[in-house]
């Protein structure tokens, strides 16, 4: 049953195949199995598990059953969950025990899922490889020595790995759209502000935005449909109507007009991964698409753009943590000043104190204008380039990443490197658009993902775009060896 | 050399929201230490601000009360800095756009004249907690009760000359707060505290001095004397060949003097940016006009109003407009009293604040309520008691004996208008007394207060003044 996608739980639980206890049983055995190996999970959450799946079953005999009633899903351990250890990758936060529900956990569990545990992720969402965890890398389940992607490393490598059928992620700058592609499988990014960040450990308050990670874009619909909406908790949540999503997933794509910016086929990509982004492309021709060539000019000044805001927003959100309220406090402090130096010099990571460094340095008196000011300005020429090429064409496509996943160490020391992971995806979320990636074949033997960007609350469009590929093609099935 | 003073002052209102500025907890003063402090008020990681609508409702009205420019678009921003009683590594406020610019404030100054005082901006912010350093021990308490409680930072134009002045400001202020309802003003819980930029200048001279801020006066003689202090401070340090540097002081109460707290040099890099979380601020036109229709008479409309529809001199009418309270206790004394300003204006302003004043009440605390007082004063009016006798009333009254009539009624205090009755008491008088009558008939007019003086001792004050003067006039001829 742990090969099953959420759709097709769904109907096994309907039609009474086998009961939630029985289904969270067995992928708790998968857990337990393979997480040591994999190191996908942070904390699992067996026993609370249970007694969810068990209500989730009498619900059911109740007659009050849900589309997602019963089914298995973990959370990134970013969202916070009540009574239960939120760690944020981090061990500043070891010790944390929130003591309340993020809005997209309490969305879910309203909704009747089972939550397993609380998966990996690259330190406060600081990566693009999960190494940044305080609790170590996560393997990518197509091989071992290689990168899952981050910061949402955990909960693609969960699903990639057939552990959990559904995750929740957070995507800052490309953490939920670049582990998707590295591990094989579905991930949205929602435009900003569809999706509640109450209760999302902030790490760039102004790009961060949550979005579910799956085998395919059907069950992502599912899962957003239980994500999205306005949040009264949350004044940057937008007060959009919120579809169906699975409404109109399966229209037809005739006379759909998709761009490929050019500057996303440049330099520093992977041929290989380039071919495999073609031969998708092609397969969309063949779905009725009309394909151009687009260009976002701007958009080559995503990463700089993107290194000046995210650490400044970062160096503020990160100062809560400092040692007086909850989580790591150094030992035997002797005045305020080393309560604050150690606990927060000891519980940070390097990833993380270099973006405070940088952040902080950012915003001083001074430096303001050049650097920060001047991103701002600049973001919004990015943007302003997506919503001019959004009056020509329905989609943008491209690849997810520039190459495939590396190997674990190998960008380790090279932070530039590293941050050109995500050079496609980055605009996206300055820009605030929403952008999915999904399975689109293989290059050395890993998986390679196809990078589909749409206009503002044009998710739906989105995940008919996504589907009708999974219709056409079979990438999306592909199941690691071992798993 | 003539030096002259320049002030500024940033006061601080701690608004009178039911919740905080940026979460549902309540402001309440006085809870046991962090019992009103939530996820939110405590930092906890993903939790996020959402502004309190109330709290703009009140900067509006403030705004519009001192005439000043609503800004259609503000910010929030944050002013990143690190101290244990500040929960996020950041306070919430409002840097680069005010939701407040351009307003301004007339002041009294002593010689009888007014004068207009700049506001430069006022700004929406949060408040941060306590630290305790007391009771605990080489150690310090946090109570995040009053973090995120929301505050109205008003700054004024360095346009202040004196201590007096900043004092007369603050004082206009406070009332302005309190006549609004947009706070409760008390100074003691720290609902109403300012810091005071000073600076002095040789006279005539166009620039600025180097100024000191005085951080956290929290009462008006504080306001006075440290400023007072800080000016003779930099005068001596001027005169004695010395140069003032740019620091923020503190005032110490207990010694009457200021202190260095940190120099320019170490002031913190605060590192402002605009709030990620938080949307701009749009105020809409209609929201304004909403705002403008709750605004109440201000205090100097009020002020010519009293002087106007009562006949009061300026002096009366400002004392009485002084609090919202007062002046609606002394309306409704008016009216009581059937009409009688100048009349109520004496004995508001007189015996009941005297009185008040000696017990340490507030106006709303009075035991003697207005009608009581109003009603006094009409058996003054229909000349049932005299002032004399009035003031016997009043005091039993305010020993909660009841009101007038009943007080008059069961001590027999009405005045005795029976012209046979005083005309028999005055026979009286003239009988026991025939070597003064005899005087008087001499010429000696001054014995008419004498005789005056007998009657009304006759009569235990009962008798009317008036016709006892009139009725012995006549007797002795």
């Amino acid at each position: 049953m742990h090969d099953k996608t959420i759709t097709e739980l769904a109907a096994a639980l309907k039609a009474g195949e086998f009961s939630s206890v029985e289904l969270t049983e067995a992928l708790l055995r998968r857990i337990e199995a393979h997480n040591p190996e994999l190191n996908a999970f942070i904390t699992v959450t067996r026993e609370p598990a249970l007694q969810a799946a068990r209500e989730a079953d009498a619900a059911r005999a109740a007659g009050k059953a849900g589309p997602l009633t019963g089914i298995p899903i973990a959370h990134k351990d970013i969202f916070c969950t009540a009574g239960v250890r939120t760690s944020c990758g981090s061990k500043m936060l070891d010790s944390f025990v929130s003591p309340y529900d993020a809005t997209v956990v309490e969305k879910l569990k309203a909704a009747g899922v089972v939550m397993l545990g609380k998966t990996n992720m690259d330190e406060f969402a600081m990566g693009s490889s999960n190494e940044t965890s305080y609790y170590g890398p996560v393997k990518n389940p197509w091989k071992l020595d290689a990168v899952p992607g981050g910061s949402s490393g955990g909960s693609a490598a969960a699903v990639a790995a057939r552990l959990v059928p559904g995750v929740t992620a957070t995507d800052t700058g490309g953490s939920i759209r670049q582990p998707a592609a590295m591990c094989g499988i579905s991930g949205l990014k929602p435009t900003y502000g569809r999706v509640s960040r109450y209760g999302m450990i902030a790490f760039a308050s102004s790009l961060d935005q949550g979005g579910p990670m799956a085998r395919t874009a059907e069950d992502l619909a599912l899962l957003l449909n239980n994500m999205a909406g306005f949040d009264p908790r949350d004044s940057t949540s937008v007060e959009h109507v919120v579809p169906d999503y699975t409404d109109g997933i399966a229209e037809s794509l005739e006379g759909l007009k998709i761009g490929l910016p050019k500057e996303f086929f440049g330099e520093g990509l992977d041929p290989e991964v380039g071919q495999v982004v073609e031969a998708a492309i092609k397969e969309y021709e063949k779905l009725g698409a009309e394909v151009r060539e687009v260009s976002l000019p701007n958009s080559k000044l995503s990463v700089p753009v993107y290194y000046v805001i995210a650490p400044a927003e970062a160096s503020s959100n990160l100062s809560r943590f400092d040692g007086v309220r909850y989580g790591y406090r150094c030992e035997n402090p002797v005045d305020l000043e080393d309560l604050y130096k150690r606990s927060r010099g000891e519980g940070f990571g390097a990833e993380v104190k270099r973006r405070i460094m940088v952040g902080t340095y950012a915003l001083s008196a001074g430096y303001y204008d050049a650097y920060y000011l001047k991103a701002q300005q600049l973001r919004r020429l990015i943007r302003d380039d997506f919503v001019r090429v959004f009056e020509e064409v329905d989609v943008l496509m491209g690849p997810t990443s520039p190459t495939v996943a590396f190997n674990i160490g190998e960008r380790s020391d090279d932070p530039l490197q590293m941050y050109l992971s995500d050079v496609y995806t980055i605009a996206v979320n300055l820009a605030g658009v929403p952008g999915l990636s999904i399975p689109a074949g293989f290059a050395k033997g890993l998986p390679v993902g196809l990078q589909v960007i749409g206009n503002y609350f044009s998710e739906a469009k989105l995940l008919n775009v996504a589907h009708k590929f999974q219709q056409a093609t079979d990438w999306h099935l592909a199941t690691p060896e071992g798993f | 050399m003539e030096w002259e003073t320049v002030i500024g002052l940033e006061i601080h209102v701690q608004l009178a929201t039911k919740s905080k500025i940026f979460s549902g907890s309540s402001t309440a003063y006085g809870a046991a230490p962090n019992t009103q402090a939530s996820a939110i008020d405590l930092g906890m990681p993903g939790v996020l601000p959402v502004l309190n609508e109330d709290a703009v409702r009140m900067a509006v009205k403030f705004g519009l009360a001192i005439g000043a420019k609503i800004a259609p678009r503000s910010v929030f921003a944050r002013k990143n800095y690190f101290y244990p009683d500040l929960p996020k590594g950041y306070q919430i406020s409002q840097y680069e756009l005010p939701v407040v610019e351009h307003g301004v404030l007339d002041i009294d100054l002593e010689d009888g004249s007014t004068k207009r005082i700049g506001v430069t901006r006022a700004h929406l912010e949060e408040d941060a907690g306590k630290s305790l350093h007391e009771d605990f021990e080489g150690m310090t308490g946090i109570d995040l009760n009053r973090a995120g409680t929301p505050l109205l930072e008003i700054v004024s134009e360095p346009d202040l000359r004196s201590a007096k002045e900043a004092v007369a400001y603050m004082k206009k202020m406070h009332s302005l707060v309190r006549y609004l309802e947009i706070s409760d003003g008390n100074m003691q819980e720290g609902s109403f505290r300012c810091d005071a930029n000073v600076s002095v200048r040789p006279k005539g001279q166009k620039e600025f001095g180097t100024r000191a801020e005085i951080k956290n006066l929290n009462s008006f003689r504080f306001v006075e004397r440290a400023i007072n202090y800080e000016v003779e401070r930099q005068i001596d340090l001027l005169e004695s060949g010395g140069t003032v540097v740019q620091e923020t002081r503190l005032y110490d109460a207990q010694k009457n003097e200021t202190r260095s707290m940190r120099t320019k040099e170490e002031a913190n890099d605060y590192r402002y940016f605009p709030d990620p979380d938080l949307l701009p601020l749009d105020i809409e036109p209609a929201f304004i006009d909403a705002v403008r229709e709750t605004l109440p008479e201000l205090p100097d409309e009020k002020r010519d109003r009293f002087m106007k529809e009562y006949e009061l001199p300026a002096y009366d009418a400002g004392v009485l407009t002084a609090s919202r309270e007062l002046a609606a206790f002394y309306e409704h004394v008016v009216q009581e009293s059937g009409r009688q300003g100048k009349l109520s204006a004496n004995w508001v302003m007189g015996d009941l604040l005297g009185a008040l004043n000696k017990a340490g009440l507030d106006i709303t605390e009075s035991p003697v309520t207005p009608q009581m007082l109003g009603g006094m004063l009409k058996r003054i009016q229909d000349n049932t008691i005299s002032g004399k006798i009035a003031k016997d009333v009043f005091e039993a009254m305010w020993n909660g004996e009841g009101e007038a009539d009943e007080i008059i009624e069961k001590r027999g205090l009405k005045q005795v208008t029976d012209t046979g009755a005083i005309e028999a008491m005055i026979d009286e008088v003239i009988a026991a007394n025939p070597q003064q009558v005899e005087q008087y008939k001499a010429g000696k007019d001054k014995l008419m207060g004498f005789f005056v003086g007998q009657v009304m001792k006759a009569s235990k004050g009962k008798a009317n003044p008036a016709q006892v003067n009139e009725l012995l006039k006549q007797k002795l001829g």
